[in-house]
């Protein structure tokens, strides 16, 4: 079965570009535009990776790091950060609420396919 | 990392950025909007951020340099406003909408795929370097340092993953699984750590692993494998052949990849130095990199002046050295024993050790303190946002602002500071035309202040408005049914119903004040940090809230008591005095309770073992003493005990991580003998044990605080 990724960005272009490389990847991607939309959604459905942009609206990507973190289903579950460069602040914060790791953007498609498998190989 | 020109793959959504970017520019413009008219509060600065942020992240991915280059330098200065380093002003603010428009005319040409020339907005670049202390901050990608030709040789990899490595979920047979797709490797499993099964945490982290592998990939290349990991594990990654070789040789020498080199060379290890010779520009990335390895990844080494370091850290540092203080403290106990017992003196550097472990614990404390600037910093905006949106004109006074406390301190001062603040401005400053009758200046003062009191941080929110209405609080609290009609109170008492749940003293509830959280979540707040908040208040002049907060809470300054064989320990803040009571002077009472009068006073007597059930004997009051003792809510008790032992500064065990919850007990700490002594809970202290008819805050008159 394919492995199911979450895309979590307020932009709607980041999504799109996140979800078109992974699904032409072989993966199921579900996307949501906040943190809030995203802790919603995966109530529901489980996932194998979450990546999440980190400013967004309603709640930040490093609120939903540590919420995931805190919810049992989630302890083991790769979260992959999406940073600009330089970033080495969010990073941080980033890693202290449990980030896995991260990704720095912009990114080409085959970067991003090469954190990914790191964390979640296909 | 580099952004290509063409943006490849990504091209077909060149067209969903464009329409998003027009999104947000038109955001970005209504909430440049917002902040000309001086009402941008942080949701406004946020959106602004991520507005920029967001077009910054496109442009980079469809590889519109100059586009990124400008947004990156306007994103600069909006976290730098952000963050509290700059400073809203009439002049930032149009720099701002004029970056604004700059951003909106590379976005166009952009679209358009028109050049637009390289000098293209440079005042407007000017200016926001200026903004940027004339450091521009540069988008220049970390260059990885020029790969160097490397040719195939062995790898020695140690690998010892620790506990966090886990808890960020990541998985080391991943990462062993990624070294191979860089070369072949031989994997010896260090299982030496493994313990039995029955005391096998889950999440330990036990194994470790020695790779050998057969690579040309450069040690860059193999670093970035452990990308995410490298804070979270032990790593050492050297070339078996060749570390500590002389550089320019040591290529040469790799080559058959003779193992038996590494012997010879680590011999030599000094002769690296002048060896660069002539061809220093191409000298090989031999013993450098493994330098690199080490440290972190490509970072280019800055010299800074500090150093990031995971809190996780210092919080074991901080637990060990408290274990440290404890171990120290019992040794010093039976060694004065033992000197006593033999008749000799204690051995010397014993008085060193204990003054030597205090410092080390002042010192591993320090690590932990920051100035309240961080949380103080976001109160202009704050104040601002406030009397604009009420029509006020108030003017914030902040000192101090470089005291330090505890960091955990500081993240909780934010709410209730924030809470503090707009309730000054909504119901402590008077609009201008009252002011203006009162005789007063128009423009209302809040004055926010830090300062450290032995071990507590006091801070002052003194604002210079009516003062608390004493006639009106009591008629609301009647009319909310939170006291009967015709209650005397005190002083006190009036302003304890300010922290009364679900009080408001507005005359209606504003958008500004009144949010759901009241005064009482303000002080449950500063109570959960071991603090209290005093309550001043001169009618007509203002009001002043103090918040008491020790300075940590790893460690407590407390008093050693006995009651029976039990120690426990009061926080030393909440003690007012102790005294033995004349027999006359203690009061049974309906229901079992005992109270004691202390200067017109009567105050409930708290017997230890019997609230907590410890056989033993009870010393009446009158021949122990009574150690009387008052809350955060200014409520008093007095505790009954044998004797007191004495005053210690005690570190903080929790107990939740063995126990439930024990009602009245706040934690436990080890005494220099080795013994366990409970802290106990005043706040819970005060309500055990009490008649269930008695109203909360009203049993005696209260007198001013000793």
């Amino acid at each position: 079965m394919a492995k199911r990724i979450m895309a979590v960005d307020d932009s709607k272009t980041m999504r799109d570009m996140v979800g078109f490389t992974l699904r032409k990847a072989g993966f199921d991607v579900v996307e949501a535009e906040d943190g809030q939309r995203a802790l919603s959604l995966l109530e529901k459905t489980r996932v194998d990776l979450v990546i999440t942009d980190i400013n967004m609206p309603n709640m930040d990507g490093i609120t939903l790091v540590g919420r995931l973190r805190a919810l049992a289903a989630f302890r083991s579950t790769p979260i992959l950060i999406l940073t600009t460069e330089g970033g080495e602040e969010k990073k941080a914060q980033g890693r202290a609420a449990g980030a896995t790791g991260w990704i720095v953007k912009p990114f080409e498609p085959d970067k991003l396919l090469q954190v990914v498998n790191k964390v979640c190989p296909a | 990392m580099t952004s290509a020109s063409g943006g490849g793959e990504f091209e077909q959504f060149r067209q969903t950025f464009f329409e998003e970017c027009s999104e947000l520019l038109a955001e970005l413009d209504g909430q440049l909007g917002v902040m000309k008219r001086g009402e941008a509060d942080n949701e406004a600065l946020n959106a602004i951020f991520r507005a920029v942020h967001s077009i910054k992240a496109g442009a980079g991915a469809f590889g519109f340099r100059q586009l990124v280059e400008f947004a990156h330098r306007f994103e600069a200065v909006l976290d730098n406003l952000r963050e509290g380093k700059l400073s809203e002003n009439p002049r930032l603010v149009a720099i701002l909408v004029q970056s604004s428009d700059v951003l909106a005319s590379l976005v166009e040409a952009a679209q358009g795929g028109q050049e637009t020339g390289a000098d293209f907005g440079a005042d407007v670049i000017a200016d926001l370097d200026a903004l940027l202390e004339s450091k521009p901050a540069g988008s220049k990608p970390a260059m990885p340092v020029a790969a160097l030709p490397v040719t195939a040789r062995r790898v020695r990899i140690d690998f010892e993953p620790m506990p966090d490595l886990f808890r960020h979920a990541n998985e080391p047979l991943l990462l062993l699984r990624e070294l191979r797709q860089l070369g072949a490797c031989v994997v010896t499993c260090d299982a030496a750590r493994l313990p039995l099964p029955e005391t096998m945490e889950p999440d330990g982290a036990y194994l470790g692993w020695t790779i050998e592998l057969t690579t040309a990939e450069s040690h860059a290349r193999i670093a970035e494998v452990f990308e995410f990991v490298q804070d979270d594990c032990r790593l050492v990654i050297e070339d078996m052949a060749s570390a500590g070789m002389i550089p320019l040789l040591a290529e040469a020498a790799a080559l058959p990849a003779s193992a038996n080199a590494s012997a010879s060379a680590s011999a030599n290890g000094s002769a690296n130095g002048p060896a660069n010779g002539p061809e220093g520009a191409e000298r090989p990335n031999v013993p450098e990199p493994v330098e690199r390895a080490r440290t972190s990844g490509a970072e280019p080494a800055k010299a800074s002046a500090s150093i990031r370091v995971d809190l996780a850290r210092i919080d074991r540092l901080v637990n060990m050295v408290g274990e440290l203080v404890i171990t120290q403290s019992m040794l010093a106990q039976q060694i004065s024993e033992l000197a006593l017992k033999s008749g000799g003196t204690a051995p010397r550097g014993q008085e060193d050790l204990a003054l030597l472990t205090r410092e080390l614990q002042d010192c591993v404390m320090a690590i932990r303190m920051q100035p309240v600037k961080s949380v103080f910093s976001r109160m202009p905006r704050l104040v601002r946002e406030v009397a604009s949106k009420l029509g006020k004109s108030v003017r914030l006074v902040m000192s101090g602002e470089q005291t330090e406390v505890d960091k955990t301190v500081i993240e909780e001062l934010s709410d209730p500071l924030t809470h503090m603040i707009r309730n000054a401005i909504d119901h402590g400053i008077e609009s201008a035309a009252e002011r203006r009758a009162n005789g007063k200046p128009e423009e209302g003062t809040i004055e926010l202040s830090a300062l450290h009191a032995g071990s507590n941080i006091l801070i002052h929110i003194t604002d210079d408005g009516a003062g608390v209405n004493r006639d009106r609080l009591i008629a609301k609290a009647v009319s909310k049914g939170i006291i009967p009609p015709n209650t005397v109170l005190s002083e006190e008492e009036v302003y304890e119903l300010l922290f009364a749940p679900g009080f408001s003293t507005a005359e209606k509830v504003t958008d500004v004040s009144g949010r759901g959280v009241g005064m009482d979540v303000v002080r449950r707040n500063i109570v959960n940090l071991g603090g209290r908040i005093q309550v001043q208040s001169i009618p007509g002049k203002g009001t002043r809230f103090t918040l008491i907060i020790p300075l940590t809470l790893a460690v407590l300054d407390g008093m050693i008591i006995a009651v029976g064989s039990e120690r426990y320990i009061l926080p030393l803040t909440s003690i007012i005095e102790s005294y033995r009571p004349e027999r006359h002077s203690i009061r049974s009472m309906a229901g079992g309770m005992q109270v004691a009068a202390i200067r017109g006073e009567y105050i409930r007597l708290v017997y230890l073992h019997e609230l907590f059930g410890r056989p033993g004997t009870a010393t009446p009051p009158n021949e122990g003493l009574v150690v009387l003792v008052e809350t955060a809510q200014g409520a008093k008790i007095g505790v009954v005990v044998d004797e007191l032992i004495g005053q210690q500064q005690v570190v903080i065990k929790s107990l939740l991580g063995n126990f439930e919850p024990v009602q009245g007990i706040s934690g436990a700490t080890i005494l220099g003998n080795g013994r366990v002594a409970l802290i106990l809970d005043i706040e819970e202290l005060s309500r055990m044990g009490r008649p269930v008819s008695a109203p909360p805050q009203t049993q005696a008159p209260l007198i001013a605080a000793a």
